[in-house]
């Protein structure tokens, strides 16, 4: 047709508009993820990418599982709601393998007071002192025994 | 690096995440739409007394755009990857969806409307240049020379209707900046439904006077009296769009101080802290009452030629400031206070770095040194037009 | 134009190729957690936090969490009296190393701790480009950090100020529920050294969970309500001037 001969510059545009796009969506394919859109607009591989993690606090059951006698005497004072690696830090290597990584000694004169340092935004039931006044720097342990840190009559259980 | 907080701050809101690089950016692209409207001023509005600007004003817009993703790519923590949003765009992403904004922008109505308003030319210097020139034309013609009076009317017809589809592209193109930052709930400087109106029209704004500025400079540059009809014209144009830039913005303000929400007084002691210089001297004084005083001057008083044309340029010039620090205090203003509205940051600024000031100075530069390319390759002016041929035919 | 025999002999395998690439990819192996027996959140009781920042030395240690950056913090707040909308909050380092004396002026004090808030409805992952950040099959927010692109849109976009980018990666990056440990049957590193028992994980999908029996007799509060991004971490005895 007559009108179309003059506009077929038109029609090459178009086709090199067409081919661009088709040339996209091959590239696209082959570039995809393989698992994108597995469970939602994401790479459904993620998931278990981050559940791979390594995990570093072994979690108070596995640490009870050997240390039956921490425990025996921790269940029966104040501090039986505090998980073990709350002061001893994490330990899944040592759990993993506790003959060649040992836990570090802790310094109670530096490791209580992150708790029990007395601080007017701390609830007021909440046991705390004013650690210069209350044992002039000693250590803690001096006189508590962590497990079990209660005071009674005659000394700490 | 300390930064000094003022106040409390989460903790990881301190350091800032967009910097001077994602101000460049929504400068930049308003640019383009601001140019882009001035050019379809002419094409369907009919507007005569623009025409001189038309070819430049549409080369000016395609030399920003093509330099706007640029600081994108720099401010990316993995700009390698940056592929994959135009492979799995996320619908609800308001940043997504502009990748296929820009390129539809780009390809669909600036690149198509710059070819079919320029073919004839191309088709003629690709049989009229040698070398390497005229290679670059001969594929620019797509393997068409059809320059027959048909042909150009069907590339008239088609031009006006990208244009006709490029006026509501370009409201889209930066009115989806505007709305990047306007969807943002968790941040009230920027979640508005009044962010992509006013970023548009200080976009607008922002384009005519640059092609106003360009037009002035380049006929300066090549020895031609400037078309005071046309530069008048763009002016009147200039100031009307500014007054309703001004009034949107002033809307914001008002809205803000009369409903004084649970963000307005921490916002309100940033703008009159930090922000103090950037938004009230620079931004509002200097950077738009000024520029429209001095703009309506000329529209009631009847001033000569030269004082006119002295007007113009001082007015320009204050304007592409006073929109560049508009952008400056969305961006950066609207990261320097907290989310609990307790506390504010400092934007520490480097100098050579990746986003640092030399590199967004680079980035502002570049784009004219693109038009200069490109005025050379598609030569916006008549004169000059026939020059090139006749130079390009003596074996340029 | 005309097409030859020839060229369409030629044409239509490779347009099949084509075709298979583009609507290729079978996913690769699920693992052998089953995510959809789970809806995981968090409880928080403020009324017993100590400000001991146990929480954020844990979590640091077990995710690798770059100084300066937090995935979990605490805060603390001081109300003078009933002037809500202005408390003093501070955060010394989040929290990690505990909190200096408090103010001696009569007012009220307290610790806040905050972390991720595994929105159902999470702005931050409507705003992400690209799917990198993404709500789980069993409720939790996570990035992938291999397609993440660093655009920091999430960052922006999150109100409780939780995400970060790391200085590491490059990419973005906050609190994963310790996926890597809950679908082991583990329990986050921060509910494992709390000593107070101020966070405890939750699975909502499981009925015998506490936190239902504690949402049927006690008064909740998420942050930020008037965002509406539901989220799944619940604060008992939430002031109202916290942010």
């Amino acid at each position: 047709m007559k009108s179309f001969k003059d506009a077929g510059h038109l029609f090459r545009l178009a086709a090199v508009f067409v081919a661009g796009l088709a040339l996209f969506l091959i590239v696209r394919g082959f570039l995809v993820p393989r698992s994108f859109g597995q469970y939602g607009h994401y790479r459904g591989n993620a998931i278990g990418e981050i559940a791979a993690l390594p995990v570093s606090y072994a979690g108070h059951q596995v640490c009870e599982g050997c240390h039956t006698d921490v425990l025996e005497v921790k269940s029966k004072g104040v501090h039986k709601a505090v998980a073990c690696e709350s002061c001893h830090g994490p330990l899944a290597k040592h759990a993993d393998d506790p003959a060649s990584v040992q836990p570090v000694k802790l310094d109670t004169a530096k490791l209580c007071v992150r708790c029990h340092e007395e601080n007017l935004a701390k609830p007021k039931n909440f046991p705390q002192v004013a650690s210069a006044d209350h044992s002039g720097g000693a250590a803690c342990d001096t006189c508590h025994k962590p497990h079990s840190p209660a005071m009674v009559a005659g000394g700490s259980q | 690096m300390q930064i000094p907080v003022e106040g409390f701050m989460y903790p990881n809101e301190v350091e800032l995440q967009w910097s001077v690089l994602i101000v460049l950016y929504p400068f930049l692209t308003g640019l383009v739409a601001g140019a882009f409207i001035l050019a379809s001023l002419e094409r369907v509005f009919q507007v005569e007394a623009v025409k001189p600007t038309y070819r430049l004003a549409l080369l000016t817009a395609l030399a920003f755009l093509i330099v706007a993703p640029l600081p994108l790519q720099l401010h990316l923590g993995h700009p390698e990857r940056s592929y994959e949003m135009y492979l799995t765009p996320h619908g609800s992403s308001a940043m997504a969806m502009f990748g296929f904004v820009y390129l539809w922008y780009l390809l669909a109505v600036l690149v198509l409307e710059i070819w079919l308003d320029y073919r004839h030319d191309i088709v003629v210097m690709s049989q009229s240049t040698t070398g390497w020139r005229q290679l670059v034309y001969r594929a620019l013609t797509l393997g068409s020379s059809n320059i027959s009076e048909r042909s150009l009317h069907i590339d008239e017809r088609a031009g006006w209707l990208i244009t006709v589809i490029g006026i509501p592209s370009a409201f889209l193109l930066h009115g989806y900046v505007g709305f990047i930052f306007g969807s943002v709930k968790a941040n009230p400087w920027w979640s508005s439904p009044l962010m992509p109106v006013v970023f548009l029209f200080s976009a607008m704004v922002s384009g005519i006077a640059v092609v106003m500025l360009l037009y002035m400079l380049m006929c300066r540059l090549r020895g031609e009296t400037i078309d005071m009809r046309c530069v008048d014209t763009i002016a009147k144009y200039l100031f009307y769009t500014f007054i309703i830039d001004f009034s949107l913005e002033m809307l914001d303000l008002v809205h803000r101080i009369y409903e004084a929400d649970e963000s307005f007084r921490s916002l309100d002691f940033m703008v009159h802290s930090r922000l103090y210089f950037s938004h009230i001297v620079v931004q509002i004084l200097m950077g738009t009452v000024v520029p429209i005083g001095l703009l309506a001057l000329t529209q009631v008083v009847k001033l000569t030629e030269v004082q006119r044309k002295r007007t113009y340029v001082v007015a320009g010039c204050l304007t592409m400031i006073g929109i560049f620090a508009m952008r400056w205090n969305v961006v950066i203003g609207g990261q320097l206070f907290s989310k609990s509205f307790l506390g504010y940051t400092t934007y520490k600024m480097g100098f050579v770095a990746r986003e640092g000031l030399l590199t967004a100075i680079i980035l502002t530069i570049l784009p004219f040194f693109i038009l200069w390319a490109l005025v050379k390759l598609l030569p916006p002016w008549p004169e000059r037009h026939s020059v090139a041929i006749s130079a390009a035919a003596s074996g340029d | 134009m005309n097409i030859t025999r020839r060229q369409l002999l030629i044409l239509l395998p490779a347009a099949a190729v084509a075709w298979e690439s583009i609507i290729a990819g079978t996913p690769e192996a699920s693992p052998n957690y089953n995510m959809t027996d789970h809806w995981w959140g968090m409880l928080m009781d403020v009324t017993k936090c100590i400000g001991c920042g146990s929480c954020v030395r844990a979590c640091q240690l077990e995710n690798q969490v770059p100084d300066g950056y937090f995935r979990t913090w605490i805060e603390r707040y001081h109300v003078s009296d009933w002037e809500m909308e202005y408390p003093k909050v501070d955060s010394p380092d989040g929290g990690k190393t505990g909190f200096p004396p408090a103010r001696e002026d009569g007012g009220k004090n307290f610790f806040v701790p905050k972390l991720c808030n595994h929105c159902v409805e999470s702005p931050c992952t409507q705003v992400c480009p690209v799917g990198a950040t993404f709500v789980s099959p069993d409720g939790v927010v996570l990035v992938d950090q291999k397609y993440c692109l660093g655009c920091r849109y999430c960052v922006q976009a999150c109100p409780y100020g939780c995400r970060f980018i790391n200085p590491a990666t490059n990419t973005a990056n906050k609190c994963t529920l310790c996926y890597h440990r809950i679908t082991k049957g583990l329990t986050t590193a921060c509910c494992e050294v709390c000593p107070t028992g101020t966070r405890q994980l939750a699975d909502l999908k499981n009925p015998n969970d506490p936190i239902h029996a504690f949402l049927k007799t006690h008064s909740v509060q998420v942050l930020k309500p008037q965002m509406a991004t539901r989220s799944k971490c619940f604060y008992y005895g939430l002031d109202g001037s916290v942010r």
